[in-house]
C-alpha cells in the first residue's frame, strides 16, 4: 500500500527535483559556458550566469569562426553531415530488415534455417570485432570520406530483423490467408498489410536507429579524415586539440548542446509513437 | 454461379512411404446454389477439406471442379471463391470500407462500381453506418457481418465458410444463423459451410457432409442424415443425446448392433426392463438413464410423464420402426 502523507509527497518531489538537477546542471553549465567568451570561461571561478556572448558563439560555431588550435570547421556543415548519415543508417536499416525478415518468415527456401542463424549470431558480435575487415573493404572500395562509407556497413541489422521477424510471426496466419483469397500477391501483401501493421514497431525502431546512427563515434573517427565528412560528434572530438591547449571551449559546449539537439528532438516529437511501438500489440 | 464438384479428393501430408494421409478420397457433386454443411468433430479435416477447395491447401490427388473448370493448380484468387474466417481475418489497418473493397482493388474494379458494390452489400448487411469505422471499433457480430461483406462483394461462384460462428456468443450465433440462410435465400450462391456444431449444420444445410478421420461418412439431407445414418459414427454423432447403440439388445441379430434413437422408447408396463441410474430434466423432456444388461442407454420421456425413482426397474418398448442395423464390425448400415 502507498500512503498518501502529505510529507510523504513532498519527499518524493524533493527526491525527483534532485534527480533533475543532477541530470540538468552539466546541460545547464555547457549552456552558460557557450554564453561566454573563450577567455571568460577559463577563469575562476567560472561564471554560473548566461553571459552576452551566445549570438557570437552560436555565429562562430555554425559558420566556423573559431581561431582554437583544434579543428574549427563550420558545425552547420556537420550537423548536415550527421543528419544524412543518421537519417541514410536508419531508413536503410528499416528497409532492409523489414525485407529479409519477410523473406525469413513467409517464404520457404532452401538453408532458410542457416540463414536465419547467420544473422541471429551477428548479434553477439559487436561492431569493434570486424571493424578491421570491414575497414579494409571500404577503403579499396575508395568510399573513405564519403556518405557511401560512413553509412552502408552500419546499415545491415540483425536486431532490427529479429525484432520484426518476431512481430511477423504474431500476425496471424488467417490475415495472409484472407490476402490470398483477395488476389494479393506476396509484395503487395507486405506493402498494403505488413508494413502499415508494423508501423509502431518501425516507429520505436527509427528513434532507437536514428539516435544510434547520429551518435555513431568509432566508425566515423576511422573513415572520415577531412572535415567537409567530419559528422558532428567527431567534430567536437576533433576541436579538442591535446596538452595544454587553449581550447575555445565557449564552441566546444556549443557544438556539444547542438550535437544534443536532433536526438532530443526525435524522441520528444516520437515520443508516443515510441512506446506504443514497443508496448502496443494492436492486432 | 456455378457447381462444385469433389472427385477422390486426398490429402497428404509428406511424400513416400512415409507420408500421413489426412483426407481419404472424398467424392461429392454440389448443387449449383446448394448449401452445403461440413460438419465432424475436431481433428476429422473438414477445415482441411474446405481449404483444399478454397485453394490454401494444395490437393494433394483427385479432381476440384468450380463449374466446369478444374481449379486443382489455380491460385486461390483466380478459383472465384469467397472465404469467411472464423477470427474474421479483417485487415485492422484498414477501415471497413477498405476491408470490403481490398480485393476488387486488387482486381482493378473501377472505384464507381466498387464503391456501388460495397454500398449494396452494406445495405443487405445493415452496415451502411459503420463503413467508415475500423474493424476493432466493432462488435463481434458486426466484424462477422463485414467478413460476410467482403465475400459478397466479390461476386464469387462459391461461398467458403470457415466455422464463422464459433466466436460468437449463443444468442448472437442463432441470429446469425438465420441471416445466413436468409442471405443464401437472397443471393443463391452455391456454399460450402464447416462446423462442428451439429445444430448449426442440421439448421443450415441443405444437405450435409459428416465426416469423421478424413472420410465422408454420409452426404444426405439432413432428415437423411438424423433418420437413416449410415453407420455408427453418424448415428453417434449427429443427435443429442445421441442413439443409443445395443450390442445385446433383447432379441438382437449376432454380429449387428442395434441402434435406437432415445425419443424412440416409450416406458410403458412390459418391454424391455432397465435400471434405472440417473434421471436429467432439461426442462421440456427428461432424460432417463438406465442400465440395460451391461450397456447404458438414454430414454427421453415428456416432462409431464414425471421422474421414476433412481435404482427402480422400468420397462422400455422401442418403436419398431424406428430401429437401425449396423454391422457390429464396419458400422455400415444394414
Amino acid at each position: 500500500m502507498v500512503e498518501r502523507s502529505p510529507y510523504l509527497t513532498l519527499l518524493s518531489h524533493l527526491i525527483m527535483v534532485l534527480g533533475v538537477l543532477i541530470v540538468g546542471f552539466p546541460l545547464y553549465l555547457a549552456f552558460v559556458a557557450s554564453t561566454h567568451t573563450a577567455q571568460d570561461i577559463v577563469q575562476v571561478p567560472m561564471p554560473l550566469l548566461p553571459g552576452s556572448n551566445f549570438w557570437q558563439t552560436y555565429h562562430d560555431t555554425l559558420f566556423g569562426g573559431g581561431t582554437g588550435p583544434g579543428s574549427s570547421a563550420p558545425v552547420a556543415r556537420m550537423m548536415w553531415v550527421s543528419l544524412v548519415t543518421a537519417l541514410v543508417i536508419t531508413f536503410g536499416k528499416i528497409a532492409i530488415s523489414l525485407l529479409s525478415a519477410f523473406a525469413i518468415v513467409y517464404f520457404r527456401f532452401p538453408f532458410k534455417g542457416i540463414c536465419f542463424w547467420l544473422i541471429f549470431i551477428t548479434l553477439m558480435l559487436p561492431v569493434e570485432v570486424r571493424i578491421g575487415p570491414t575497414y579494409q573493404v571500404v577503403s579499396d572500395l575508395g568510399m573513405l570520406n564519403t556518405y557511401a562509407g560512413l553509412t552502408i556497413p552500419l546499415i545491415a541489422s540483425a536486431t532490427a530483423t529479429f525484432l520484426f521477424r518476431q512481430f511477423f510471426l504474431t500476425v496471424p496466419d488467417e490475415l495472409v490467408e484472407a490476402a490470398r483469397v483477395d488476389g494479393a500477391g506476396p509484395m503487395r501483401f507486405f506493402k498494403d498489410i505488413l508494413v502499415p501493421l508494423s508501423r509502431t514497431s518501425i516507429a520505436a525502431l527509427f528513434v532507437i536507429q536514428f539516435i544510434y546512427g547520429w551518435n555513431q563515434y568509432l566508425w566515423p573517427l576511422l573513415v572520415t579524415t577531412s572535415e567537409e565528412m567530419y559528422p558532428v560528434v567527431i567534430g567536437i572530438k576533433r576541436m579538442i586539440a591535446g596538452g595544454d591547449a587553449g581550447n575555445e571551449w565557449n564552441i566546444v559546449m556549443a557544438t556539444a548542446l547542438l550535437a544534443m539537439l536532433p536526438p532530443a528532438l526525435v524522441v520528444i516529437f516520437m515520443q508516443r509513437w515510441f512506446v506504443k511501438g514497443l508496448v502496443d500489440t494492436e492486432k | 454461379m456455378a457447381s462444385l464438384s469433389l472427385r477422390n479428393i486426398v490429402k497428404r501430408y509428406g511424400i513416400g512411404p512415409k507420408a500421413n494421409q489426412v483426407i481419404h478420397g472424398v467424392n461429392a457433386e454440389i448443387q449449383d446454389g446448394e448449401f452445403v454443411v461440413i460438419v465432424g468433430p475436431s481433428g476429422c479435416g473438414k477445415s482441411t477439406l474446405l481449404r483444399m477447395v478454397a485453394g490454401l491447401e494444395e490437393i494433394s490427388g483427385g479432381e476440384l471442379r468450380i463449374g466446369d473448370r478444374v481449379v486443382n493448380n489455380l491460385e486461390p484468387a483466380q478459383r472465384d471463391i469467397a472465404m469467411v474466417f472464423q477470427n474474421y481475418a479483417l485487415y485492422p489497418h484498414m477501415t471497413n470500407f477498405d476491408n470490403m473493397a481490398y480485393g476488387l482493388k486488387i482486381a482493378k474494379v473501377p472505384k464507381e462500381e466498387i464503391r456501388a458494390r460495397v454500398d449494396k452489400a452494406a445495405k443487405i448487411l445493415e452496415l451502411g453506418h459503420l463503413l467508415e469505422r475500423k474493424p476493432r471499433e466493432l462488435s463481434g457480430g458486426q466484424r462477422q457481418r463485414v467478413a460476410m461483406g467482403r465475400a459478397i462483394v466479390r461476386q464469387p461462384k462459391v461461398f467458403l465458410f470457415d466455422e464463422p460462428l464459433s466466436n460468437l456468443d449463443a444468442k448472437l450465433r442463432a441470429q446469425t444463423r438465420l441471416e445466413i440462410q436468409k442471405l443464401h435465400r437472397e443471393l443463391g450462391i452455391t456454399s460450402l459451410f464447416v462446423t462442428h456444431d451439429q445444430v448449426e449444420a442440421m439448421t443450415l444445410a441443405e444437405r450435409m457432409i459428416v465426416m469423421n478421420a478424413g472420410n465422408m461418412e454420409q452426404f444426405g439431407t439432413p432428415e437423411e442424415v438424423y433418420s437413416r445414418p449410415a453407420t455408427t459414427f453418424v448415428a453417434s454423432f449427429i443427435g443429442s443425446p445421441p442413439m443409443n447403440l445395443l450390442k445385446n439388445a433383447p432379441g438382437g441379430r449376432p454380429g449387428s448392433i442395434l441402434g435406437i434413437r432415445p425419443e424412440h422408447l416409450d416406458v410403458r408396463d412390459s418391454g424391455w426392463a432397465l435400471q434405472v441410474e440417473t434421471v436429467e430434466l432439461l426442462g421440456a423432456e427428461r432424460l432417463v438413464h438406465a442400465r440395460l444388461g451391461d450397456e447404458m442407454l438414454i430414454i427421453r420421456t415428456h416432462e409431464d410423464q414425471g421422474a421414476p425413482a433412481i435404482g427402480s426397474t422400468i420397462h422400455a418398448q422401442p418403436r419398431e420402426d424406428r430401429l437401425h442395423w449396423f454391422n457390429a464390425e464396419t458400422g455400415q448400415r444394414q
